[in-house]
């Protein structure tokens, strides 16, 4: 009886993750451009692994050899990685000027123009 | 350059820590050998960490940490519907964030923050460290958004890594 209710929980979370990293990814598609693609990936897939690595960290420490922690640490390199790249995707595209449904920021053209004033020869 | 026996005693614990959940098992001699590298590895990578970490408000930073753990579960479930309803409705939008912060891990940190919590990625930050550029999912009103920034991350931020 205890082992079908932890199936199920098992199976609910498993299930979560995937709804989860699915609309992450449809983001990608449905978002309309560069910048808003960038929120789907940081953000909605975070939760989906999220529940995956709890499934896996339940199972695994009740199932396996005793307590399974390491689950801890991807959530971690995720956090830690995930809004980096985010960060140099965006800054990249920006400083290409690539396309936005929002208007770009005038800080950015102020600065990057300064910059190439005070050190012409490259 | 003097040599000193801890360079940073608070990575020393974290990578402890990180090398016991790497092995996922958690009996002495592993425990040892994790005290160890914690030690170690602080030393042999000095010059990678020019300041040195000092964390003013323990208790602000747990409190923080706690915030930021509910602020992403919203974010995920924010961002998730705006996706479902369609982006027809959605109105992207960028912001300038003016910093107080000074400290490059404080820095990092909000930039951090910022893109793990709703509807906002950190997209920009200038060469002087004085602003930081945030794209926004649904941006209504952009000063609240700031204001907001700034009041629930930048501000316990500074409490806990550089009081005046």
């Amino acid at each position: 009886m205890a082992d079908s209710v932890l199936d199920i929980l098992l199976a609910v979370l498993i299930l979560l993750g995937g709804l989860f990293t699915f609309i992450g990814s449809l983001g990608l598609v449905r978002l309309r451009d560069f910048y808003s693609r960038l929120h789907g990936p940081t953000k909605a897939t975070t939760l989906g692994v999220g529940s995956l690595l709890i499934a896996s960290m339940v199972h695994f420490s009740l199932r396996g050899e005793g307590l399974s922690l390491h689950e801890l640490l991807v959530t971690f390199f995720l956090f830690i990685t995930a809004p980096v790249s985010a960060h140099l995707l965006s800054k990249a595209a920006l400083h290409l000027r690539v396309q936005s449904v929002a208007k770009m920021p005038a800080i950015i053209e102020e600065v990057e123009e300064a910059s190439t004033r005070t050190e012409p020869h490259r | 350059m003097k040599l000193r026996l801890l360079p940073h005693p608070i990575l020393t614990p974290v990578l402890t820590l990180i090398w016991i959940l790497l092995s996922n098992s958690f009996d002495p001699g592993n425990l040892l050998l994790g005290l160890l590298l914690g030690w170690a590895i602080p030393i042999f990578t000095l010059r990678f960490w020019p300041e040195r970490i000092r964390i003013h408000r323990p208790l602000t930073l747990l409190r923080f940490i706690a915030m930021l753990l509910h602020d992403i579960l919203t974010a995920n479930l924010t961002v998730a519907w705006l996706i479902l309803r369609g982006p027809r409705r959605v109105a992207p939008g960028f912001v300038v964030v003016p910093l107080d912060l000074r400290s490059d891990l404080g820095i990092s940190l909000l930039a951090n923050t910022i893109s793990l919590t709703p509807g906002t990625v950190s997209a920009w930050l200038d060469p002087e460290r004085r602003n930081l550029v945030v794209h926004g999912l649904n941006v209504r009103n952009p000063e609240a958004l700031v204001e907001s920034i700034k009041q629930r991350y930048e501000t316990p931020l500074l409490e806990i890594f550089e009081p005046c």
